[in-house]
């Protein structure tokens, strides 16, 4: 399955998207919508750890974050915030 | 005296267990659960005459995703079968919060859903409408705030109104998708045949659907136990015929 979006490992700080697709599948789909990556969902991007990974996003009120692994399957566009690149 | 269980499921950090330990005070006890290393509070309190078993689930954000946390919580559901679950929601982030709130309901409707940390949402300006909840939803629904300690009687009136029965649903009933709903319709009289009308045939259809194996093998497990019981039972009256 391919996706429309951009992935949000990939989104820049403060930037808050909207989610198209996850193309993650079993337990750890299971595990993704739980947390509230759900397609149509806004998530924030709000900071970087100092190597870059793991990204805290803000999603239904709480901050979550993410590896690489897991948020460069998830997809999205980008509806505020942020600077413009 | 008929003693009512009641079983405490929620997200973490919803204040679940200040609930608890309000309702319990000092009559409680900590222990793992059998098998698990998964910490559970288990206490006891009395509310218009009616003795209640208090069981502090372990706090999660679903029971889907097959941490030992949740497959506790899970199995204590469906195969304890408390008299109640008491779902702990926190108010200022009922979004979220829902999510196990209809995944227990679909499980069972002798439920009540506690929104607690109202006076903090109320505080944010979040109006919170209980009555579409409760309608929606299907089972009775209580405001409170565990830590100021407001609309603790409302809700444990509500408690009483499903633990003796006055109130009584059916599990939450979602419409899926035709291919599911066929799929349901197929696997269920099958799941019906195997583990009898104990259990929800129709949500255990839905997770085989899913392949959700770590149900199956909580099943599995449970039936055969279930079954050397009852097998070691008929076992003790023949040696005690011998004699």
């Amino acid at each position: 399955m391919t996706v429309a979006g951009t992935p949000l490992s990939e989104a820049a700080n403060g930037s808050i998207l909207r989610i198209t697709g996850i193309d993650v599948q079993g337990v750890l789909r299971r595990r993704l919508l739980d947390l509230g990556f759900v397609v149509g969902n806004a998530v924030e991007v709000l900071r970087r750890s100092p190597l870059g990974d793991p990204v805290a996003f803000r999603v239904s009120n709480t901050t979550i974050a993410l590896r690489r692994e897991e948020s460069s399957l998830i997809y999205g566009e980008r509806i505020g915030g942020g600077r413009d690149e | 005296m008929s003693k009512f269980t009641v079983a405490f499921a929620g997200n973490p950090n919803t204040g679940k267990s200040t609930l608890f330990n309000l309702l319990t005070g000092l009559r409680q006890h900590t222990g793992n659960w059998a098998g698990k290393t998964v910490i559970t509070a288990e206490g006891e309190f009395t509310h218009n005459g009616h003795t209640y078993k208090a069981v502090d689930l372990p706090g999660t954000y679903s029971l889907y995703s097959n941490s030992a946390d949740e497959e506790a919580a899970r199995d204590y559901i469906i195969f304890e079968q408390p008299d109640v679950t008491l779902v702990v929601l926190d108010a200022t982030s009922l979004e979220r919060n829902l999510n196990l709130a209809l995944q227990v309901l679909e499980i069972t409707g002798r439920a009540v859903i506690c929104i607690n940390l109202i006076d903090e949402a109320r505080r944010l300006g979040i109006e919170i409408d209980l009555k579409a909840i409760a309608k929606r939803l299907g089972v009775p629904v209580a405001a409170i705030s565990a830590r100021s300690e407001i609309g603790i009687k409302q809700l444990l009136d509500q408690i009483e109104r499903v633990a003796t029965g006055a109130v009584t649903a059916p599990p939450l009933r979602i419409t899926y998708s035709e291919e599911i709903e066929q799929g349901i319709a197929e696997l269920t009289p099958l799941v019906e045949r195997t583990v009898g009308s104990r259990y929800p045939a129709r949500w255990i259809a839905l997770r085989l659907l899913d392949g959700d194996d770590s149900l199956l093998a909580s099943l599995k497990e449970h039936m055969e136990r279930k079954e050397a019981a009852s097998s070691k039972e008929v076992l003790g009256h023949g040696v005690t015929a011998c004699h």
